[in-house]
């Protein structure tokens, strides 16, 4: 009798335990020092940094592995300049990986300028963003160098994508929108 | 992950310090004027139907009617310009189809705007003909259409409410009419027993029987109690095994976010690739959460929700998260640059591997070729985003076993294949066979 009693509370306890696993709270853990590091975690929060964030910005100045220095200044004389004198270090067309940068083009550029560079992305369609160049333009008459500025710097409503195109991946992509501007012309 | 990032930020400061377009007190007192301008100027010809098609593609980028963006509000330039500055139609011609020459041709004006500006260059429209620019200037000469104020709908939810709290009346009544009626009926029973005790008469009494009551032949029954243990221990140990075994599982964790910031409406509405805020997903081990900047391509322009409502979340309410990240960025919208006063936004992490184990988002996404989607759920559907998949190791090696590894057009895998499909003597080969069932590949 009594038994029956102790079975039946036990497991309506761990029963309610079981149910009142509320979703907007972690789960007990069995170890949590071995399941949390003491190394940083990539977006931990320690006090030991600047506003708490292990994510920082890299000291002014300084040049990742693999990447250059980029001389020209965000600015518009810089841009002209860009315009002018900044080449494609693909010298022939052979070297140029037209599929990757087709690839990362419809990630991060297509959103708004269309998969045909037309300036008919998705974001436009649905009125979202406004005003999006064709790459065929005209007036603006865009060319290696300053396709290569813009993706770095951003142009006035449009940002930079440094951050999220490494050196190679921002040439791969700039061949694809001259090729996308070929294919427009004609 | 964040090399470029201060880059980016100088790139903010571009526009600073700019100011409105200054509304010199002239302007006012000639307004009524500039209304008879306004009608006198246009012919009969100029469409503002086909000036706003045209306005969309060229110069909305840039310009706002009503609103400063890159370059200054349009509404009514035209009449401003004449009424402050003196200049005609011909001037603005110039302008628009090339401002860097007029700015070179040393015009007052123009290089006033220029500078007023910080030099941000307007790009020059040759391919536009008179009579695009003049629609265009018949658009931006319309009047602000008046706000539309909307009627405040009294009936069907205002009856509603009242109808709620008017049954939360009828109900609380009835709660306390059966409360008086049980105590009317207990007071009643206790007067007569009362008077039955005073006049000596015998109420009845329940006689106790004399068969055993059924659970106590129960008890005494041996075999049965011997099995009904057994049964209740395992069952009992199905739950204890049960709760153990989801320790440390978060499978549907859902916290709240610092933003709103709904996967379904960026990713499910507005196809925006995952790749493209998650952007070391393809290269790294993390996947990463967006910085601040890489919404801000985009919320630049985009200062308020005009999507689809739910009746949990209004447009206000969208509205106000946007604010919360313009807040975070320290973006002033009235004057479209950076305040320079920035909070970092704390955003609740979800998916979170114990640290002994290893997971890594390139191998599986680019060298794999795995959908987001396999792992983490139907994200394009997740207004608030939540763990999809228990995250356990029978998860991970069980995928694993199941799986097979794209060998095709994979350089790295020619040899490698070749030499496993001939020992396992198979054409395909899962992650498994690759070893991918190695305690030291996920463990170390
Ligand atoms: C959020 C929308 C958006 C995305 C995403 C975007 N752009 Fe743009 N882009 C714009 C806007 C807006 C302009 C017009 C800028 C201006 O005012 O001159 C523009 C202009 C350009 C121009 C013409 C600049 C000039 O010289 O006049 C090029 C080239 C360009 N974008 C390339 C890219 C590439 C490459 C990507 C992908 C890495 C990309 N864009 C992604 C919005 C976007
Ligand atoms: C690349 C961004 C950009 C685009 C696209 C653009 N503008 Fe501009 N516009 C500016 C900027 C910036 C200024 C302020 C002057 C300066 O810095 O050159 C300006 C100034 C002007 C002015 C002078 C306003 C004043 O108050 O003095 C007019 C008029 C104008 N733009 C019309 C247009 C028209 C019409 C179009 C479309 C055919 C257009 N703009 C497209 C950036 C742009
Ligand atoms: C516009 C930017 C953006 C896009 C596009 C986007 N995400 Fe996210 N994602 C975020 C932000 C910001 C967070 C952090 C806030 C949150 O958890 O809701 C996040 C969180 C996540 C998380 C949870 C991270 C954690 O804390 O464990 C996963 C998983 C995720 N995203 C997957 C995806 C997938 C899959 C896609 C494509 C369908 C996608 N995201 C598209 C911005 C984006
Ligand atoms: C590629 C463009 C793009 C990027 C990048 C982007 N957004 Fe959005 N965002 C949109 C669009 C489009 C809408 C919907 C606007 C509409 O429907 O009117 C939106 C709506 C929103 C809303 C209101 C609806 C909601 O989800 O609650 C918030 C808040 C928001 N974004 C926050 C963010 C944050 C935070 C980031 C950075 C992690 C970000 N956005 C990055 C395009 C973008
Ligand atoms: C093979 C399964 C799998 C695939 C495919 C996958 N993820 Fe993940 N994702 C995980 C696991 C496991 C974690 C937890 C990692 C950890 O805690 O170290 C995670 C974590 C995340 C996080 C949290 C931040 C971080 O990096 O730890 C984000 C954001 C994310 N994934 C986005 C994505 C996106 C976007 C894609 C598609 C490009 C994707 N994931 C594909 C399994 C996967
Ligand atoms: C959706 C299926 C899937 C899931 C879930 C999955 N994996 Fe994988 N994993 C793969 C595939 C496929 C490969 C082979 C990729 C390749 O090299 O082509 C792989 C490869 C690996 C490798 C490299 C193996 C080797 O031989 O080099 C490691 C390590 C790994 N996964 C860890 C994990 C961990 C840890 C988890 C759980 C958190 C996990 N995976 C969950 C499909 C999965
Ligand atoms: C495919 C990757 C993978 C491989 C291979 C793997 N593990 Fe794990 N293991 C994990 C992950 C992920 C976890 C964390 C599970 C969790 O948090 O629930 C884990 C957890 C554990 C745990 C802690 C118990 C738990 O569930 O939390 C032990 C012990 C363990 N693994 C032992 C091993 C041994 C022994 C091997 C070799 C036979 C092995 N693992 C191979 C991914 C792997």
């Amino acid at each position: 009798m009594k038994n029956i009693f102790k079975i039946l509370i036990i497991t309506l306890v761990i029963g309610s335990l079981i149910s009142c696993n509320s979703k907007d709270s972690r789960n007990y853990e069995y170890m949590p020092n071995m399941y949390r590091s003491i190394p940083y975690d990539t977006y931990g929060e320690y006090d030991n940094f600047v506003d708490g964030n292990s994510a920082l910005i890299p000291p002014e100045g300084t040049i990742a592995r693999g990447y250059s220095l980029f001389e020209f200044e965000n600015n518009t004389a810089g841009y002209e300049l860009a315009k002018k004198q900044l080449k494609s270090p693909f010298t022939s067309s052979a070297e140029v990986d037209i599929k990757t940068g087709k690839e990362l083009y419809n990630i991060y550029c297509a959103v708004c300028h269309g998969s045909k560079g037309a300036g008919q992305g998705i974001l436009v369609k649905r009125e979202k963003i406004l005003g999006i160049p064709s790459y065929s333009d005209v007036g603006r008459a865009i060319n290696e160098g300053s396709i290569y500025h813009t993706i770095y710097y951003g142009k006035n409503s449009m940002g930079s994508y440094a951050g999220q195109l490494n050196e190679d991946e921002r040439w791969l992509v700039t061949h694809y929108v001259l090729k996308l501007k070929s294919d427009l012309e004609n | 992950m964040n090399k470029k990032y201060k880059k980016v930020d100088s790139k903010f400061y571009l526009i600073k310090n700019s100011k409105f377009f200054p509304c010199i007190s002239l302007g006012k007192l000639l307004l009524p004027l500039a209304f008879i301008f306004t009608i006198s100027s246009f012919g009969q010809d100029a469409d503002p139907v086909k000036g706003k098609a045209l306005f969309n593609s060229n110069c909305a980028a840039c310009h706002k009617l009503d609103k400063k963006m890159t370059g200054p509000a349009l509404r009514g330039v035209e009449d401003r310009l004449y009424n402050d500055e003196g200049l005609d139609r011909e001037w603005l011609y110039k302008w628009i189809r090339n401002s860097s020459s007029l700015i070179k041709s040393g015009d007052d004006y123009a290089n006033k705007i220029y500078a007023e500006y910080n030099g941000a260059a307007m790009t020059a429209y040759p391919q536009l003909s008179d009579d695009d620019l003049n629609n265009i200037l018949a658009y931006t000469a319309q009047e602000k259409p008046a706000p539309v104020i909307k009627a405040v709908e009294v009936s069907p939810t205002g009856g509603n409410t009242s109808n709620g709290i008017s049954n939360e009346i009828i109900l609380g009544v009835f709660a306390f009419m059966f409360l008086l009626l049980s105590l009317g009926l207990f007071v009643v029973n206790k007067t007569l027993r009362s008077f039955a005790a005073q006049n000596n008469i015998q109420l009845p009494t329940k006689k106790k029987s004399t068969r055993k009551p059924l659970w106590k032949a129960f008890v005494d029954n041996q075999f049965l109690m011997l099995c009904s243990a057994i049964i209740m221990l395992l069952v009992s140990a199905y739950f204890v095994y049960g709760f153990l075994m989801q320790i440390g599982v978060n499978q549907g964790y859902e916290p709240v976010q610092p933003i709103h910031y709904s996967h379904k409406i960026h990713s499910g509405d507005n196809e925006i690739d995952c790749n493209y805020c998650h952007s070391s997903a393809r290269v790294s081990k993390h996947s990463g959460i967006p910085s601040l900047n890489v919404c801000m391509n985009c919320h630049k322009s985009i200062y308020e929700y005009n999507g689809e409502t739910t009746e949990e979340y209004s447009k206000e309410f969208y509205d106000a998260e946007i604010q919360k990240l313009y807040k975070a960025v320290g973006w002033d919208d009235e004057s479209q640059e950076y305040t320079g006063e920035t909070q970092a936004v704390k955003w609740v992490r979800i998916h979170n591997l114990p640290d002994f184990s290893y997971f890594n988002h390139a191998q599986h996404v680019s060298v794999g070729g795995i959908e987001c989607q396999t792992c983490h759920g139907p994200v394009e559907e997740m207004e608030i985003m939540y763990q999809y998949s228990p995250l356990t190791m029978g998860w991970c090696i069980n995928c694993h076993r199941e799986t097979n590894v794209k060998v095709k057009d994979n350089q790295y895998y020619e040899k490698i294949h070749e030499q496993l499909s001939k020992k396992y003597g198979v054409e395909k080969l899962t992650a498994a066979q690759m070893g991918g069932l190695e305690c030291g590949k996920c463990h170390y």
